[in-house]
Formats: structure tokens, C-alpha cells, sequence
């Protein structure tokens, strides 16, 4: 079984997921390739062939051009699988790749099973266990799915590759950096969050009560902050910020991934909700099933009187 | 201009969740359906493009591939701004894979002539995240995904995409193209009650799948489950105020929060 696997590089570096392919790969006990866009200073550490398009004639971003360098090197090494880390940039190239080689494509892989593939859905709340119908297949790969071991390393043998395009499409004209956080909850020692299940803005204040009298800090998850209801620096997630508090309380949060990889590593995790199997049931230390609002009026009443 | 956006209706995921007698996907009996999240901000934006263009002429078709009940949805959609509906009709749209939908969708979409074509990048349900850009590949079009802030002027469109901790980058592409929109694009309108009356005079055109024809699939999908549940956390019922009192007496037992 052979595997293709498709690193990721960005304004300099490397990004996080790469060495997860490495292990990812290893588990499937797939014999592996790498391609990269990118530089030969900075290169995944492998044994193995590995297919370097020059970051500075395909661009960091450009699907056409990225592609055209992944089917040269799909079509030298003939994988069975070609593999891309379930996040943006494999969102935005796997399906495009998929397409062209007429190639299914699993999305969103959790676990493995007897050569079928595990992947999730319904909000992490259901799984389905599927395999491919076509000879070969496109794998994107959940972040954090798979135990990472570490163990991988050595020096890629490079081979160089050229785009035969000229790539039309859509182009890069630069990037935004994220909003600077004014507020840095990384040191937080407690963290109250707001999830969809808050309700309506007005209800906010009431949860800010309740951080209060934990002495802690607001957060909040996703959805809250794309309503408006709370400012883009609370937001804790893989779009916002990474936190590890003594005490995490999310009132009406259902754990969407995007959510749990911001704050799976908190010491103690208190949830909220009224769906007993929502996600973060998963992680939550304590579960408390009831009704949000005057549950967390109740326990802000009852903090003040110690 | 020809606009089109794809969306797809899907469970309260909110709801409580089982496999079908089948074990392949969800029973849907008693559960409620909505507009997929990412395909609501796919909505509002293709309305705004509409409403900005003003007097040049614009039309605005909301597709969908499903069974009967979708129509609830296109109705929605007409009430927000869409010009005319499509329903693709499938009674088994949930046994299709991304590939299928995908190429039902540019068979119809590949006589009309769309400049712009918006969806959402994934769906709530099924999260492949492939619809979008499967489209695009089927039709030769230009595709921008996971897009947080859209513009067209000039003819050209400047997208700007979400990366990972919140970072942007910004492309540009000309129509005709695909947009697949991120949460928090826009803040997706209510249908106001004039609108849903004069939504119910729009045209909602019905296909049949096998009319459009259906690929083979790709994917096969062997079982449908609940995860084995690792949590061993403690679960706490009850009323509010006896349960807050519970709570803090675990946090005084397992925390050190409350201390000093």
C-alpha cells in the first residue's frame, strides 16, 4: 500500500498538522511519498521520496497550480491514498484533486477499521463508517484524531517538480493576521463561556455574572461571536484562542470540534447543556443537564454567599 | 448577471440522534429540519450581491436536492431574496455522496449559465466539505472556499478566506466562480412577513434526479453510528438551584477555584 502525503507550508514554515500525516501514514502501514509547495529549508521529516514545487513560482496559495504539482506526483508514485490534513487547505485542494483524478474522497477521517475508514458527522455527535468504491482515494484527516507519536524523522530524498500550467484561477493578494487579542485569556485561571444555547444576547450579562463570581474570565464559542454577541477576542477555538484554565464552565456549548481543540487541555471542565450526548459530553468532568439560564443564575446566587 | 446559491436542508442536530433501521443514516421520524447554517450566510450573501447591483439586471435562483420537504427551505429562501427555486428532487438525496450531488447539481446548472455560484462550505450533517469545489472541477469554474468577507467590483472578486487562529489570506478571481461561505460571513436576515407573502407568488421549478442523471458513487457508506462514548464524567439532573448547589460542591472538592 502506498500513500501520498500533501504537506502544507505557509509564510515560512511549515504548519502544525504535517507530522500527524507522517503518523497517520504509519498506522495505515502505507509505504510513503510527500509533496510540498515550498522551500528546501524547511522540509518534513521523513524517509521517503518527496516532491518540492517551488513556493516561489506556484505561490502559497493558488489550487491550480498546487494541484497540477500533486497530480505529477500522483501520477510518479501511484498511490493508493493521497492525504491532506482535514483544515483549509486541504478543504480548499482535496476535493480538486478528488475531482480530477475522478478519485472518491473521505472527508473528516477519525479512526480506522479493518481497511474502512471512520469519519465523523452530525456535529461529532454520530460516525460513519465508509471505504472507498474507486481503486485509489483522497483522505482528508481530522487534527488531533490520531494519537501523535513523534517517533517519525529523517531526511526526505527531494525531487523537484515544475508546474505544466500556467494556472489560471484564483490568485493570492496577500494575507490579513488575526485580530490582535487585547485580551490574552491564556492565563485565565477560570473561564465561563457563552455558546448558542445562551439564547439571546440579553442573557450574556447573566453569564458574565457568573465569571465574575468565579473571578474568572468570558469566553465563548464560535457561533456566539459571529452573532455579534460577544467580541472576536473571547473566542476560544481553533479560529480564536487555545486556553488550559483550572476551571472551564461552557453554558450552552455542544462542542463542536472547531471548540474542543481550543479547550480539551483545561484542568476541570463543568458543561451545561440540555442535550446529554451533545459532544462536549465527551470531555466535560461534570455534565449538568437542565435548563441553562436559571441554572447559572442560581449557582452566581449561591457563589456569592460563600 | 445569473446568480445561483446551493442549500441544503438538514436535521436539528440538537435533536436526539439514531441510526435508521438500515444503520446507514439518521431516522429521520419526529425530527425537525432547517436550512443548513453555512447555506443561510450562502443566502444572505447572494441577496446582498443582488441588492447592491441595484438596477443592473440580476437574477437569483436558490437550488436545492432533496426530498419534498425541502421546499419548506426554497420557500425561505425566496423569502429572503431569491428570485426563483429549483428542487432537485430525491427522495434518497441522503444516500448520495458529495460526487453525486455534486454532479446532479452541474447538470442542471450547466445549461444555465451562472456568473456566480454560492454555497456553504460544508454541511452541518455530513461535513465533507466537498459539494463546492466538486461543483466548480464538474463545471470549469474558478472556486473560492471557506470565505469570510466577499466583494465584486470591476468584474474581478476579492475573497478573503479563513485560515487557521483567525489569519485571512486574500484572492482574487474572476467569474464565472464558486464561493463556498464560512460562518459569520454576514448576518443572515429574517424573512419579513411582506416578504414570505410575496415569496409564495415565486416560481420553485421541480427536476427528478434521474432526469438529470445520477453518477455512480464513490463512496460507500457501511455503517452509521453513535461513537463509543470515552467520557466517564459525572452527569447531574435535576432542578436548578439544588443542582448549583451539587456543583459547588465538587468545585470545593476538585478545584482549588473557590479556595481563598
Amino acid at each position: 500500500m502506498k500513500a501520498l502525503l500533501v504537506f502544507e507550508y505557509r509564510r515560512g514554515k511549515l504548519t502544525e498538522g504535517n507530522s500527524e500525516l507522517i503518523d497517520f501514514a504509519a498506522g495505515l502501514c502505507a509505504q510513503c511519498a510527500g509533496v510540498l509547495i515550498g522551500e528546501e529549508s524547511a522540509l518534513p521529516a521523513f524517509e521517503g521520496k518527496l516532491y518540492l514545487g517551488d513556493i516561489a513560482v506556484c505561490k502559497e496559495y493558488g489550487p491550480e497550480l498546487h494541484a497540477d504539482i500533486i497530480l505529477q506526483a500522483a501520477q510518479k508514485e501511484n498511490p493508493d491514498y493521497i492525504i491532506f490534513t482535514h483544515a483549509p487547505y486541504g478543504w480548499d485542494l482535496a476535493p480538486r484533486v478528488a475531482a480530477k483524478l475522478k478519485a472518491a474522497q473521505i472527508s473528516e477521517i477519525t479512526g480506522l477499521s479493518d481497511g474502512k475508514f471512520e469519519v465523523g458527522c452530525c456535529s461529532g455527535k454520530m460516525r460513519r463508517l465508509v471505504r472507498p468504491a474507486t481503486p485509489r482515494a483522497v483522505l482528508t484527516l481530522q487534527e488531533g484524531a490520531f494519537p501523535f507519536t513523534g517517533k517519525a524523522g529523517g531526511t526526505p530524498e527531494v525531487e523537484k517538480l515544475v508546474p505544466t500550467g500556467t494556472g489560471s484561477g484564483p490568485e493570492l493578494a496577500g494575507f490579513k493576521e488575526a485580530e490582535k487579542h487585547g485580551l490574552d485569556l491564556s492565563g485565565a485561571e477560570v473561564i465561563v463561556s457563552a455558546g448558542r444555547g445562551v439564547g439571546k444576547k440579553d442573557n450574556i450579562p447573566v453569564i458574565a455574572e457568573l465569571a465574575a463570581a468565579l473571578k474568572g474570565e468570558m469566553g465563548a464559542s464560535r457561533p456566539v461571536v459571529d452573532a455579534g454577541w460577544l467580541e472576536h477576542t473571547r473566542q476560544v477555538g481553533a479560529t480564536g484562542q487555545v486556553v488550559s484554565p483550572k476551571l472551564y464552565v461552557a453554558c450552552g456549548i455542544s462542542g463542536a470540534i472547531q471548540h474542543l481543540s481550543g479547550m480539551r487541555n483545561s484542568e476541570f471542565i463543568v458543561a451545561i447543556n440540555k442535550d446529554k450526548e451533545a459532544p462536549i459530553s465527551e470531555i466535560a468532568d461534570v455534565m449538568v443537564i437542565t435548563d441553562l439560564m436559571p441554572f447559572v443564575a442560581a449557582l452566581t446566587a449561591q457563589l456569592k454567599k460563600i | 448577471m445569473k446568480i445561483l446559491v446551493c442549500a441544503k436542508q438538514i436535521p436539528d442536530l440538537a435533536s436526539k440522534l439514531g441510526p435508521d433501521t438500515a444503520n446507514l443514516w439518521l431516522d429521520e421520524t419526529d425530527l425537525p429540519f432547517q436550512i443548513n447554517e453555512y447555506d443561510e450566510y450562502a443566502v444572505e450573501e447572494a441577496v446582498k450581491l443582488k441588492e447592491q447591483r441595484g438596477a443592473e439586471p440580476t437574477e437569483l435562483t436558490v437550488l436545492s436536492v432533496g426530498p419534498p420537504r425541502v421546499l419548506e427551505m426554497l420557500k425561505k429562501a425566496l423569502a429572503m431574496g431569491c428570485d426563483r427555486g429549483v428542487h432537485i428532487e430525491d427522495d434518497e438525496s441522503s444516500t448520495k455522496d458529495p460526487w453525486q450531488i455534486a454532479s446532479l447539481i452541474a447538470a442542471y446548472a450547466e445549461k444555465e449559465n451562472f456568473d456566480i455560484i454560492f454555497t456553504g462550505m460544508q454541511s452541518q450533517d455530513r461535513g465533507s466539505a466537498q459539494v463546492g469545489p466538486t461543483l466548480a472541477e464538474a463545471l470549469g469554474y474558478a472556486c473560492a472556499t471557506t470565505v469570510i468577507a466577499f466583494g465584486l467590483e470591476g468584474g474581478v472578486i476579492t475573497a478573503e478566506r479563513e485560515l487557521e487562529g483567525g489569519a485571512r489570506s486574500v484572492v482574487k478571481l474572476k467569474p464565472p466562480a464558486v464561493i463556498t461561505c464560512e460562518l459569520g460571513l454576514n448576518t443572515p436576515r429574517y424573512p419579513t412577513l411582506p416578504n414570505i407573502m410575496k415569496a409564495r407568488k415565486k416560481p420553485i421549478a421541480v427536476l427528478k434526479s434521474a432526469e438529470l442523471g445520477v453518477e455512480s458513487p464513490r463512496l460507500i457508506t457501511e455503517k452509521f453510528y453513535a461513537p463509543v462514548r470515552k467520557g466517564g464524567g459525572l452527569v447531574l439532573e435535576g432542578e436548578a438551584a439544588g443542582l448549583a448547589g451539587k456543583v459547588i460542591e465538587i468545585l470545593k472538592e476538585r478545584t482549588t477555584v473557590l479556595r481563598g
